[in-house]
């Protein structure tokens, strides 16, 4: 009785060191290399989470984009009117994607009417109609008779300065919105004259959906602010 | 002190004691403020008057013309080049309104960019006043999980949207009732200002105001003689300097004078409208009528008069 007494009694006495020390061993390891990690992010800079080359390290100016035109110039009827002409409200003339080719009669005044649907092959073949139901064709818009002019589904002939009548007949209230100045960019005075434009200058007609563009970059992330940390240990 | 220790020294009476006293301290203070004055005159008269002047809307005509005039030869002697400081007054019967369409931003940032041009914000470091948030179209408006870093090859991403953010120029602006020296106040026009002479630089706005809006110059604002807008408001866009808070104004310059904001009219997709609330047949007014219209936070009941909507 007495040895089973005794050695339950001293083994736990040597067992419980054993763990212990193990324990504190893997206590130091874990301590150790969390504080290496943080030292290593303090010397990083602060820079945190965010990799060097993750965008936001630069600061772009204006200046650095001279492809885009900041200095808006305003059509001279509308700077000429400015302020004082409430109602003055100024079309800015289509540019063409046709430009070359106006008017259209020069070539097609001698050309017999093909009004079958067919894949263009001579000209206009970069033409992509991509509007719409499928069995959408030219002749839905321009005039098989006249090609200087556009027709309406009423039979209405329009110049290509009217388009948006044309486009207005189906997008009846994106239409409503763009004459009361929602939809679309106007440009002027907000109590006077102003310049709209049509739906075709940033709608192609044959493919409408607007084109994704390229974004000017984000700006300095604020741990990125070089100039400012600087000067302020100088300080 | 030491001075007035000694008089009190000298003389048994109490009477001409204290007189004696008050005295030396007057001719002790007189002497500090010569002292304190002749070094500050050494720098500047003009920094001096600007420092004793009365607050911008107190001036009188004539003092507000002269202090416009001082600081277009201040700044175009700075900038090597004619800059004109105006202090158009706000018009009669016009509130301003300011609109951006959701559904169509694309969140190119041609306005971040052209807002930095037109207003003379610090190139480097860089202070943008608009700042475009991208969010997950499948999650709605989520401030907390936006960035404003986000940098695609192209835009629109299919799955985001973006929600530009400035200052909302609220009707009931948290960062007016914060400023401890009233250096920044609503406009008739319903234009928050600030007037960087009067800022003393405390940044209590800067944490009042819930859309981020307002930045400050921590550093002496850099912006290169050509780069410069020289056509100026002082409560706008005039070069400001190291230490004062700034913010968008509507492009007060421009709207005083009947033009859109440079915002407006960069905007590729015309996602961005402006006009006179008291118009009713003003683009707002349209808009405010015809629009599903909301505000941003506006359980803070800052009422805001900038307004995002959806045109489908």
């Amino acid at each position: 009785m007495d040895e089973l007494d005794r050695q339950p009694r001293e083994k736990p006495d040597s067992e419980r060191l054993l763990p212990g020390s193990a324990s504190l061993a893997v206590l130091l390891i874990v301590f150790v290399s969390l504080s290496l990690l943080i030292l290593f992010s303090i010397m990083r800079g602060g820079v945190g989470h965010v990799a060097s080359d993750a965008g936001g390290t630069k600061a772009y100016s204006p200046a650095d984009f001279p492809e885009i035109n900041f200095d808006r110039q305003l059509l001279p009827e509308v700077e000429a009117a400015g302020s004082s002409d409430p109602e003055g409200i100024y079309r800015v003339r289509q540019s063409l994607a046709y430009e070359d080719y106006f008017p259209c009669s020069d070539c097609h005044a001698e050309m017999e009417v093909n009004l079958e649907r067919r894949q263009l092959e001579e000209m206009h073949d970069d033409i992509q109609l991509n509007h719409g139901p499928a069995d959408r064709w030219c002749f839905d818009c321009h005039n098989p008779d006249d090609r200087d002019s556009l027709r309406l589904a009423n039979g209405t002939l329009i110049g290509f300065d009217e388009s948006y009548r044309l486009c207005g007949q189906c997008h009846g209230t994106i239409f409503r919105d763009w004459r009361e100045g929602i939809h679309g960019r106007r440009e002027g005075y907000w109590n006077g004259a102003k310049s709209y434009l049509l739906c075709a200058h940033c709608h192609n007609p044959h493919a409408p959906r607007f084109q994704a563009i390229e974004p000017l970059p984000p700006p300095v992330r604020p741990q990125f602010l070089r100039a400012t940390v600087e000067e302020v240990h100088d300080e | 002190m030491s001075d007035a220790d000694r008089g009190r020294a000298t003389h048994g009476d109490g009477l001409e004691r204290s007189v004696d006293r008050r005295a030396l301290l007057i001719s002790t203070g007189l002497t500090a403020m010569a002292a304190v004055s002749a070094s500050v005159a050494g720098a500047s008269t003009g920094f001096i008057e600007r420092l004793l002047r009365t607050r911008f809307t107190e001036l009188s005509p004539e003092r507000k013309a002269e202090i416009l005039a001082d600081l277009e030869r201040e700044y175009g002697e700075r900038y090597a080049r004619k800059v004109m400081v105006a202090d158009t007054p706000p018009m009669d019967g016009v509130e301003f309104a300011y609109g951006l369409d959701i559904a169509r931003c694309v969140g190119c940032r041609r306005c971040v960019y052209a807002c930095v041009h037109e207003n003379n914000q610090s190139r480097d470091p860089q202070i943008h006043w608009i700042r475009v948030l991208r969010m997950e179209k499948e999650r709605g408006i989520e401030l907390a999980e936006s960035t404003a870093y986000y940098e695609p090859e192209l835009v629109p991403e299919p799955d985001a949207f973006y929600l530009p953010v400035a200052c909302q120029q609220c009707r009931n602006p948290a960062c007016v009732k914060v400023c401890p020296v009233k250096a920044t106040w609503k406009e008739p026009d319903g234009i928050v200002v600030i007037d960087p002479d009067w800022c003393i630089g405390c940044r209590c706005c800067m944490s009042a105001c819930p859309y981020g809006a307002r930045h400050f110059n921590w550093s002496e604002p850099t912006i290169s003689s050509e780069e410069l807008n020289p056509n100026t408001h002082y409560l706008g866009n005039r070069p400001r300097p190291k230490g004062v808070v700034e913010k968008c104004t509507f492009c007060i310059h421009r709207v005083r004078e009947g033009r859109y904001p440079a915002c407006v009219e960069i905007c590729p997709v015309g996602a961005r409208k402006f006009g006179n609330l008291l118009d009713e047949n003003s683009e707002m007014r349209y808009l405010l009528r015809e629009k599903r219209v909301f505000v941003l936070k506006e359980e803070l009941n800052t009422q805001p008069r900038f307004y995002y909507f959806y045109a489908t």
